[in-house]
């Protein structure tokens, strides 16, 4: 039936297949997965998610011919009185866009994934799990699609919610393993239960819109899909939009990991690398910024909740990019970098500046999957590096005898680009995009959303700004201290290349961040006008955004970037010059960082997060925690369990049973029984008397029976 | 002639006295004797029925009565020869073997 259509409508009707493409791959492994070997397994899902790929191009193709789009209905779902969900898959330019992104850069990363993992999971000494990771990649590719694709915001959240499932299986892969033996899986667990806090925000905002554009749906019956909430909420009051567009903030600040619930995501690069650069980089946590983007028609009727957006995603890029400065493991700043990232994306589509969002949302996919891929390149590398020297009783000796071995630890490294060459020049061509340095493709999307928030809000420009110091800064200062100066371990200096099934996605990823930025080059402005067939935003602010984005605006231009050069500057003379002072001091009394030594007390603040997560744990965990073993303990067990259930109910029960098995049962009914049969026995008893035995005593009863017939007959009859 | 009454009231006396003989009497033959007496009794009762009503109905049936009651003699002697051997006494108190 699709494909029949698929011949005469165009390639649209295509669209299902982005999903079953991938679920076909995981079916595939789920079954024979084990039995093929690690190749097999690993082509199947490449595959899987390459075709998916391929079908997004081909819809983008369709839409080039048809730019307004079309929706493919594919099935009724749920028909229930006035609600009326239908699986239908929405293909227009914003959700090709985010299927490209998803299929393309997916499949890179499940390419260097198959490498990835065959050494990952000889590290843990597990080789059968290799196939369940692509099974759950494949998954996530499927849920994706789903979430970008569909037509409607149930459709949308079911998407929604398989992406976080997802997301848990996979930060909690080698469950077993982590801090103490549970750190992976509670890590899984910490994002699931953070984004369930979300998934809460939008349930309530759907509920609010059934409620309230289900009356003024067409015959009533309410639909959950864009276009007709699109058309029905002009009519409706603007507090019910509001709160409805807060409650989805809520949701998009759990997903998107912005204040207050980005927690989740640090902890979540417990999961191996690829998932971090997948899941958390390039695609789950950017739904949160396709959901404002796809709600623009909401979002533009309130513009307080566009503010709180925007100061949301703004203050959230500041605050994790602070963080991002004082962390030592190479994941957990490309974390913070992510948050900060993601908050420039929000930032950008709060203020309605949804094209810039999305190109940037497009960009960093590149380049953080990039640095993502590229740390795990490293990490390996200083693996591959400790195996050696395990394994070489030389060096073995002259290794510190640490007991825990860090190999994502910067403070471990240095030195890397002499041993790890490939993976060196990739990096740095990712660091430099996420700084913003022209002509890599950061420069040209941060900048967009810069130029547009210095015309429609001055404070998040500034705000932003400083963020983008921040950001070209720690990127500096990784760079520097991973890649350059003394190897500071052992394991470092022995730090060995990644194979080419690895290499190869982080090269062409790397052309990507390079000539990525010209996809919406400012006075061709390619990519606004493919995505402004979607997204009309009201006349007026399309004419300023026309004029922002049109022409350079060198004074944002400028700024960013001698901002952006100052930062990587200071980050060469704190982590070069000045380390290199650092090291004629005593061991003892060398900091191990130098912005240590600067900032004192900050950096600790900013090393440890501010502590928030404490703080979290302090304020509602700790409670809660409280609460439940009160529950448990004290009313299920003590009172309900031991007091009610034993003492009460089972006693009473017991007296009962007793009572009616002894007095009652023994005593009356036997009574009456035994009663009967005595009764009869004396009755039988004195019935005995008669036979005497006495044959006189017979011949006499008989004389008087006839002596009484015959009387009758004669008296009756007589 | 002799009036029916007499003839009648002769049988009533003679199955009465066969009957209490019946009852009182403790020797099986007595009392065997006792059941032919009443036998008898209704014998004479239906001749002269039979005399009363010019029928030969009554003559008839006494031939009957005459054959059961010889045959009953015939067994009943049997059982008291039997019942002899077996208690040494033909004292019908003693034969409460039914007793329950």
């Amino acid at each position: 039936m699709v494909l029949n259509e698929a011949t005469t409508g165009g390639f649209f009707y295509l669209v299902p297949f982005v999903v079953f493409f991938p679920i076909l791959g995981l079916l595939i492994n789920m079954v024979i997965g084990g039995k093929l070997g690690e190749k097999a397994t690993g082509t199947v899902a490449c595959l899987a998610s390459g075709l998916s790929f391929v079908v997004a191009v081909l819809l983008g193709i369709a839409l080039i011919g048809r730019p307004e789009g079309l929706v493919v209905s594919y099935l009724d779902w749920i028909t229930l009185g006035s609600l009326q969900l239908d699986w239908a898959f929405r293909v227009d330019t914003l959700s090709v866009t985010m299927m490209l992104v998803v299929g393309g850069v997916g499949t890179l990363i499940h390419i260097y994934a198959v490498g990835y993992m065959h050494e990952d999971v000889r590290h843990h000494s597990d080789p059968g799990r290799f196939s369940r990771f692509f099974i759950y990649f494949n998954l996530f590719i499927a849920a994706m699609m789903v979430l970008v694709s569909a037509n409607n915001y149930i459709m949308l959240f079911v998407g929604w919610e398989g992406v976080g499932l997802c997301s848990y299986l996979l930060i909690g892969f080698w469950y077993e393993k982590g801090k103490d033996g549970i750190g992976n899986a509670q890590a899984g667990k910490k994002a699931f239960i953070t984004n369930r806090v979300g998934d809460f925000g939008f349930l309530i905002a759907a509920f609010l819109m059934f409620k309230f554009f289900q009356p003024l749906a067409e015959n009533g019956v309410f639909s959950f899909d864009f276009d007709s909430v699109a058309s029905i909420a002009p009519q409706v009051a603007p507090s019910v939009i509001l709160a409805i567009t807060l409650f989805m903030l809520l949701g998009v600040t759990g997903k998107s990991a912005q204040l207050p619930l980005y927690v989740w995501l640090p902890d979540a690069m417990a999961g191996p690398t690829p998932v971090s650069a997948l899941i958390h980089a390039a695609t789950m946590v950017t739904a949160g910024v396709y959901l404002v983007a796809r709600s623009y028609a909401l979002y533009s009727l309130v513009p307080v909740a566009q503010n709180w957006v925007a100061i949301i995603g703004a203050v959230t890029a500041l605050f994790a990019a602070t963080i991002a400065v004082a962390q030592f493991d190479i994941k957990k700043v490309l974390a913070y970098s992510t948050i900060s990232q993601l908050g420039f994306m929000v930032a950008a589509v709060g203020m309605g500046a949804f094209v810039a969002g999305m190109f940037h949302l497009v960009m960093h996919a590149f380049f953080k999957a990039l640095l993502f891929l590229s740390s795990g390149s490293v990490i390996q590398g200083l693996e591959r590096g400790q195996h050696h020297v395990e394994h070489d009783p030389v060096l073995h000796k002259k290794m510190k005898h640490e007991i825990h071995f860090d190999p994502q630890d910067m403070r471990n490294m240095g030195g890397v680009r002499h041993k790890m060459k490939t993976t060196f020049w990739v990096y740095l061509i990712g660091a430099l995009a996420l700084a913003g340095i022209f002509p890599l493709a950061g420069f040209w999307s941060k900048d967009e959303i810069l130029a547009e928030a210095s015309i429609l809000n001055p404070t998040i420009y500034w705000i932003l700004v400083v963020a983008a110091f921040f950001t070209a800064f720690y990127m500096g200062r990784q760079v520097l201290m991973v890649f350059f100066g003394e190897s500071r371990s052992e394991p470092a200096t022995h730090a060995k290349e990644s194979p080419a099934v690895m290499t190869i996605p982080l090269i062409i990823l790397a052309f990507l961040s390079i000539v990525g930025g010209f996809l919406n080059f400012p006075t061709t402005l390619t990519f606004g006008t493919w995505l402004e067939h979607t997204i009309q935003v009201a006349g007026e602010a399309l004419g300023e955004h026309a004029a922002a984005g049109s022409e350079f605006n060198w004074i944002v231009i400028i700024i960013s970037t001698v901002l952006a050069l100052s930062g990587i500057t200071l980050a060469w003379y704190l982590y070069i010059r000045r380390f290199e002072d650092m090291k004629l001091l005593p061991s003892n009394k060398r900091a191990d960082d130098p912005l240590r030594s600067i900032l004192g007390p900050v950096f600790t603040l900013l090393e440890n997060k501010y502590w928030v997560d404490e703080l979290y744990g302090y304020i509602i965990i700790k409670p809660y925690q409280w609460l439940s073993k009160f529950l448990a303990e004290k009313i299920d067990w003590e009172f309900w369990h031991d007091f009610f259930h034993d003492r009460i109910l089972l006693r009473s029960f017991n007296t009962i049973t007793r009572f009616l098995s002894g007095p009652v049962d023994l005593g009356i009914i036997d009574g009456i029984a035994n009663f009967l049969g005595d009764g009869f026995k004396e009755l039988a008893a004195q019935m005995r008397k008669l036979q005497t035995g006495f044959v006189r005593n017979y011949a006499l009863s008989i004389f008087i029976g006839v002596v009484f017939i015959i009387g009758y007959l004669i008296i009756r009859l007589g | 002639m002799v009036s029916i009454n007499y003839y009648l009231g002769l049988a009533i006396i003679l199955f009465t006295i066969g009957a209490l003989g019946v009852l009182i009497r403790r020797n099986a033959i007595i009392v065997f004797m006792s059941v032919e007496l009443m036998l008898n009794a209704a014998n004479l009762a239906f001749v002269a029925f039979a005399r009363y009503w010019q029928s030969m109905n009554g003559q008839i049936f006494v031939f009957f009565i005459m054959t059961v009651a010889a045959a009953e003699v015939a067994i009943g002697l049997a059982l008291i020869v039997t019942i002899f051997r077996s208690k040494a006494s033909i004292d019908v108190d003693q034969m409460n073997s039914l007793k329950g």
